[in-house]
């Protein structure tokens, strides 16, 4: 369902990915790893029209993104996004940033949208919270309003940046279990993450990228205990 | 002690601050607006609007507000053909003058809120202009507060100017006063005291506004 062919995206002189071809499958669970700077975020914000594709193309559900045309913004809603620092808008409350979106972009009554939001709060285990604000919810907590919210669009595949790499390490199970149930469900994802053990159980398929290249991709099993390129090798020393 | 000029001098103060006051706040009214469009067509892609934006900008920051009022009274009138009040025209001056540094408050804010949040909007498939009302523009707002309320006592005090096109405001009733009685020190006294009067408590409140909000 989102396909990118000779995907590269250039900052300037700086080319931050090179030649991406890329095929995500309904019901996929593909994690992404990699050393700092070498295309992850890059890479997702591509797939979702945050940056536009110096050459190349990316396609979903058969159709061209193109980040000029007008057809974007409903594009951009089938995928949902969450974001290493959440991201969530400070000035709303819990239960108002999982209602913005659904109400301005989809045009729910405010009832549709608010059952919407308690039901998806409930999923994450925030019901009590949904009239707090962002500022008094711990970082778990904030992450997992951040995937509800992305949820409450209705999205047909999640794209996850770092999504625990912020929070403080008791704090990263409460995010991965929410994770973990969104796979079991069949959610399309895409997880930029460096948890091994959310990959074993939950990952279809792991790639590895390095200074804008995929270098080597595989089942959970095949990356992680039997690495073929050394820099796949090198790179999971390091954080093993 | 009834007959003291600072006694004395207070009907045509009174009198001046109704104008000086009306003045400021219509002219903030019309520069709030104006100085929004402005900051908000700067934050906007490269274009027409932002590069009229950038001109306007420059042009009243680069003058002297004296030039500026005297243009749009007798300028503008010259020009127009007609003979504008001179109480508009002082509106208007403090609307355009205002609107320029106000529209660097709004850009100032605007790019002051983290592009994270930007982000979240779009990827939520609100448009760009969705994305400035609904998240950015709220919380650009809060941060608006403080140095708007600092340029509502700088315009305040600009409106002083205004006696030089005869606008009845403090200055120029305090100038009739002392030119008859030959008071001057008295009068300029208590004027000055009528303008503290407003500017005091004015910025005592900023700051506390700024505190609660950085206690946030
Ligand atoms: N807007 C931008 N302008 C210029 N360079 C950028 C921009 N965004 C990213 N880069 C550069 O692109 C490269 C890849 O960045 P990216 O954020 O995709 O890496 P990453 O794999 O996500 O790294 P990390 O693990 O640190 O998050 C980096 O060298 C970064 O400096
Ligand atoms: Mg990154």
């Amino acid at each position: 369902m989102i396909r990118t062919w000779q995907l590269t995206k250039a900052f300037g002189e700086h080319t931050v990915l090179r030649d991406i071809n890329l095929e995500i499958r309904q019901g996929e669970v593909l994690c992404v790893i990699g050393p700092s700077g070498s295309g992850k975020s890059t890479l997702l914000r591509c797939l979702n029209g945050l940056e536009s594709a110096t050459t190349g193309e990316v396609e979903l559900d058969g159709e061209r993104l193109d980040t000029h045309a007008p057809g974007i913004n409903a594009m951009r809603a089938k995928l949902g996004m969450v974001f290493q620092h959440f991201n969530l808008f400070p000035h709303l409350t819990v239960l108002q940033n999982l209602t913005l979106a659904p109400r301005q972009v989809l045009g729910l009554d405010e009832a549709t949208a608010d059952q919407r939001a308690y039901k998806l709060l409930e999923k994450v285990g925030l019901l009590d919270k949904a009239h707090a604000r962002p500022e008094n919810l711990s970082g778990g907590q904030k992450q997992r309003v951040a995937i509800a919210r992305a949820l409450a669009m209705e999205p047909e595949a999640m794209l996850f940046d770092e999504p625990t790499s912020a929070l403080d390490p008791e704090l990263v199970g409460e995010v991965l279990a929410v994770m973990e149930d969104l796979g079991r469900e069949g959610m399309t994802m895409v997880v930029v993450t460096h948890e091994m053990g959310f990959a074993r159980r939950v990952g279809t398929r792991v790639l590895f990228m390095d200074q804008g290249r995929i270098l080597e991709e595989g089942t959970p099993e095949q990356l992680f205990d039997d690495p073929r390129h050394p820099r796949t090798q090198a790179f999971l020393g390091q954080i093993l | 002690m009834m007959d003291s000029h600072y006694i004395q001098v207070l009907p045509f103060l009174f009198r001046g601050l109704g104008w000086t006051l009306l003045i400021t706040f219509s002219g903030l009214a019309v520069g709030f607006w104006l100085g929004a469009a402005a900051g908000l067509a700067r934050v906007s892609p490269p274009g027409v609007l932002r590069g009229a934006a950038a001109v306007y900008v420059e042009v009243i920051r680069g003058t002297p507000i004296l030039a500026q009022i005297l243009f749009v009274y007798y300028g503008l009138s010259d020009l127009l053909g007609i003979n504008m009040p001179n109480w508009l025209a002082a509106i208007l001056a403090i609307a355009i003058n205002a609107g320029a540094y106000i529209a660097e408050i709004v850009r100032g804010a605007v790019q002051s809120i983290d592009p994270g949040q930007r982000e979240a909007g779009r990827s939520l498939g609100l448009s760009a202009r969705q994305t400035m009302r609904h998240v950015i523009w709220p919380q650009a707002l809060r941060r608006m507060i403080p140095p708007l309320g600092n340029q509502f006592i700088i315009s305040l005090k600009d409106t002083s100017l205004f006696s030089v096109i005869a606008v009845g405001e403090i200055i120029y009733h305090t100038r009739q006063y002392y030119s008859n009685t030959f008071a001057p020190f008295e009068a300029l006294t208590m004027a000055c005291v009528f303008y503290l009067m407003i500017t005091i408590p004015s910025s005592l409140y900023l700051r506390r506004v700024e505190q609660r909000m950085e206690g946030k």
